[in-house]
């Protein structure tokens, strides 16, 4: 007789650790033949409350290490996903019709995003930042300094390089993230947790949730302790949600429209001018006299 | 040392008055400044605007409609290809002519500010009109280098900007609007405040006078319904708005979804905090000015103090010698340190927060006893000690000269106290230490933060604020970005 196998139980990822959706619910995905291969977690709003929580903990300690600890620890995330290449380019074809070399395409240039970005965290400050000649004697220079909890909503593909290219972007200047993955392809989210767990990234850093990205706009447009949203390919009737809600208290809103070629283009995508979204410009005076 | 604030008598040391006698002529009707005329407002509405220190008369101001509203921005969008394909160099001209002839008509702008406006003579000579032609020159000077500010990119105009600015600094408001908009190849319409329009129509006629393309700036007066109808009009690319909180939010509704660039500059409650260890008369020179400099009309004000609790009593004393040393009144005499309040719907606001102030158990000190005019919106520069952190007067933006004094007693609970805002424009710190002060430099959620000084502006400083005080940068190189879309270089796809 077969052995019988040991399904995985897919799951969230929260505060460093894989809890079910706290609501109990699941979601079957299906694969091209229509046999269910797997049951994802449907997150609800309280699992976003909850990784929202967990993000805002740990933004202190993220946005306070130096850009060398993070980028080691972005760069270290590049080589837990490269060494699961294969895991990978699997999970992003369950649910998509694409050949082998696509996925695997797609794969390394995930892995090749995570290098750009490690290597932006002491960088990205030089480039946007400056010291200012202003006439008088003083001494003045404006300083990038991350926001806080950014949530990332994940275009629905390319499932993997689009989720860690909003993931990248606000989490390389020391933003924490709340990621909300393409629910459409969600294979490539639900493991992507283990390649943070095991990266040195401290817990609730990165937080991860599956399920129905419509259920969550609104409530993660009006959420008061998210700072910034990353919105990528949604709707234009959900474009209105986030961008309304996000006034009331003053959210930083980055929409960005791309297609699959787009994403892969780190010019486009893993450019200063994306992190720059996700900073506040801070300028500081001092007089200079003897 | 001790300071025996009893001392003196008033009277001993009187000043002669000083006033500014050179006549401005005012139009007594002004209307609207679209497509490079002077036109009469299609809405046939007209409002005055008044002297907030005598309360006379100055001119009657066209209220800009839908049809007016309208016009300006098909004039801004026909004046748009044009402009936009203008060599940068040449567009830098255009600015640098302006700034030239804000610094030839300084006298009559400055005049003419602190008539409609009420702040003093000294502060719109010295800061308002240098610091607007300095921008101006600033910007001009980026028109033909806007790609070396944008790594890895090519940089093009947003298109049609719609502008929004508050009382407090109208003209220099119209200059960090205007100028970085202009540079970068957009063209604009400007909607001053209701009541203080009269030196933006006079930058109308210097636009006029160089030459600029008709279209390019165009100037529609109004109240806050004009500012909606502009700021929700489908011909607008952008929005920057500089004013409240309230409205920043409803233009952050307003233009959800429709793709419309938005920057705002909305309010602040700075905290400046004194360390024991600062030069502490340096530091109470830098309260003054943190608060009652322009009445306290300013966003950035540094309107809570936050006083190491042990050097409190020497501070307070310190303070109240030097408040009673200010001179508030005639704006155009040029010993005024505080003129008038802008309006009486604003004078009410700042009265009302003293009251609440009063009534919420925080102590005032109305130590300033000068007499004040009879006629026109004044009202004492003044501190409250034994606020509460949950005092309304500690939280909310007054924009007037109230200062709100509470104690910390670690840097800790310095940053703590600071940081408890929904606002986080700008923030002092005063104290003699380096290492102290980079380190609650970096902690302050504040995207300005002056050291060991206050309220010092220069158009190559990026301004603009954290959280709830809106976002986007007005100065410096940071300046040109809510006025430029980027076309990035596309490298080589891994």
């Amino acid at each position: 007789m077969a052995r019988l196998t040991v399904p995985k139980t897919y799951k969230l990822y929260i505060n460093g650790k894989f809890p079910r959706t706290e609501s109990g619910r699941s979601i079957a995905v299906e694969n091209l033949r229509g046999e269910t291969v797997a049951h994802i977690c449907h997150g609800s709003r309280k699992d976003f409350r909850d990784a929202v929580e967990a993000a805002d903990k740990a933004f202190t300690s993220w946005s306070g290490i130096s850009g060398y600890l993070r980028g080691q620890i972005i760069y270290r995330m590049a080589e837990m996903l490269e060494s699961r290449c294969e895991e990978f380019a699997s999970a992003i074809q369950v649910t998509q019709s694409m050949t082998a070399n696509s996925a695997r395409k797609e794969v390394d240039a995930s892995v090749d995003r995570l290098v750009r970005f490690a290597g932006w965290t002491d960088k990205y400050q030089q480039v946007i930042g400056c010291a200012n000649p202003v006439a008088g004697s003083y001494y003045n220079f404006t300083i990038p300094q991350p926001q806080g909890v950014v949530v990332a909503i994940a275009p629905k593909t390319p499932s993997l390089l689009g989720l860690i290219s909003c993931i990248g972007a606000p989490l390389c200047s020391g933003n924490t993230i709340v990621a909300i993955g393409s629910d459409l392809h969600p294979m490539s989210t639900a493991i992507f947790g283990e390649v943070c767990q095991t990266s040195d990234v401290p817990s609730g850093v990165i937080n991860l949730i599956t399920g129905l990205q419509q259920e969550l706009i609104e409530h993660i447009a009006t959420h008061r302790q998210v700072t910034g949203i990353y919105a990528a390919n949604i709707s234009q009737k959900n474009r209105i949600l986030i961008e309304e809600g996000a006034a009331d208290s003053v959210k930083r809103v980055h929409c960005v429209t791309a297609d699959d070629d787009a994403w892969y283009d780190n010019s486009q995508m893993a450019s200063p001018w994306e992190v720059e979204p996700f900073v506040e410009m801070k300028t500081i005076w001092h007089p200079s006299a003897c | 040392m001790s300071i025996d604030t009893q001392q003196e008598t008033p009277g001993e040391w009187e000043y002669s008055p000083a006033p500014e006698r050179t006549q401005v002529s005012i139009e007594p009707k002004n209307k609207l400044f679209i497509g490079g005329k002077f036109v009469s407002p299609k809405s046939r509405s007209w409002f005055v605007t008044l002297n907030p220190a005598t309360e006379e008369k100055l001119a009657d101001i066209a209220c800009g409609g839908k049809a007016d509203v309208n016009a300006a921005v098909l004039a801004a969008k026909k004046a748009l290809p044009k402009w936009s394909k203008l060599d940068g160099s040449v567009r830098a001209k255009y600015l640098y002519r302006i700034a030239r002839r804000i610094q030839e008509r300084a006298r009559e702008f400055a005049i003419l500010e602190t008539m409609d406006g009420g702040k003093p003579i000294k502060e719109s000579r010295d800061i308002d009109i240098p610091l607007a032609a300095q921008h101006f020159f600033y910007y001009a000077g980026w028109a033909d280098k806007l790609e070396y500010a944008f790594a890895g990119c090519t940089v093009s105009p947003v298109g049609v900007c719609a502008q929004i600015i508050p009382w407090n600094f109208p003209l220099l408001m119209a200059a960090w609007k205007l100028a970085p908009a202009l540079a970068c190849g957009n063209t604009c319409i400007l909607k001053p405040a209701e009541t203080t329009s009269l030196t933006a129509l006079r930058l109308a006629e210097v636009i006029q006078e160089i030459g600029l393309p008709e279209g390019v700036a165009n100037i529609v007066t109004g109240a806050g319904n004009t500012g909606r109808l502009l700021a929700e009009h489908s011909g607008v690319n952008k929005v920057a708005f500089t004013g409240s909180t309230e409205v920043g939010k409803l233009l952050m509704r307003g233009t959800a979804g429709t793709g419309k660039k938005l920057t705002l500059e909305l309010g602040g409650k700075g905290a400046n905090i004194i360390f024991a260890d600062a030069a502490i008369d340096q530091a109470v020179e830098g309260i003054i000015s943190g608060i009652y400099f322009n009445q306290g009309h300013v966003c950035c004000a540094g309107s809570r103090l936050l006083v190491e609790e042990s050097i409190l009593d020497e501070v307070v004393q310190k303070l109240t010698h030097r408040l009673r040393s200010l001179r508030v009144g005639d704006p155009l005499d040029k010993n005024t340190d505080l003129g008038a309040i802008n309006s009486q719907s604003q004078l009410e606001i700042v009265q009302q927060y003293v009251r609440a102030g009063v009534d919420e158990g925080a102590q005032l000190h109305e130590v300033h006893q000068e007499r004040l005019p009879s006629k026109g919106y004044w009202c004492h520069p003044c501190f409250f000690t034994d606020v509460q952190p949950s005092h309304t007067i500690a939280r909310e933006e007054i924009f007037g000269p109230v200062l709100s004094i509470m104690t910390f007693r670690t840097p800790q609970e310095a940053i703590m106290r600071a940081n408890d805002s929904p606002y986080g424009l700008a923030a002092g710190i005063w104290t003699d230490k380096g290492s102290k002060i980079f380190e609650i430099a970096k902690e302050l959620e504040a995207g300005v933060i002056w050291c060991n000084t206050y309220n010092k502006f220069d158009p190559a400083s990026p301004f603009g604020g954290f959280k709830e005080s809106g976002f986007g940068r007005e100065g410096g190189m940071q300046g040109l970005r809510p006025y430029v879309r980027l076309q990035k270089v596309r490298g080589s796809a891994s």
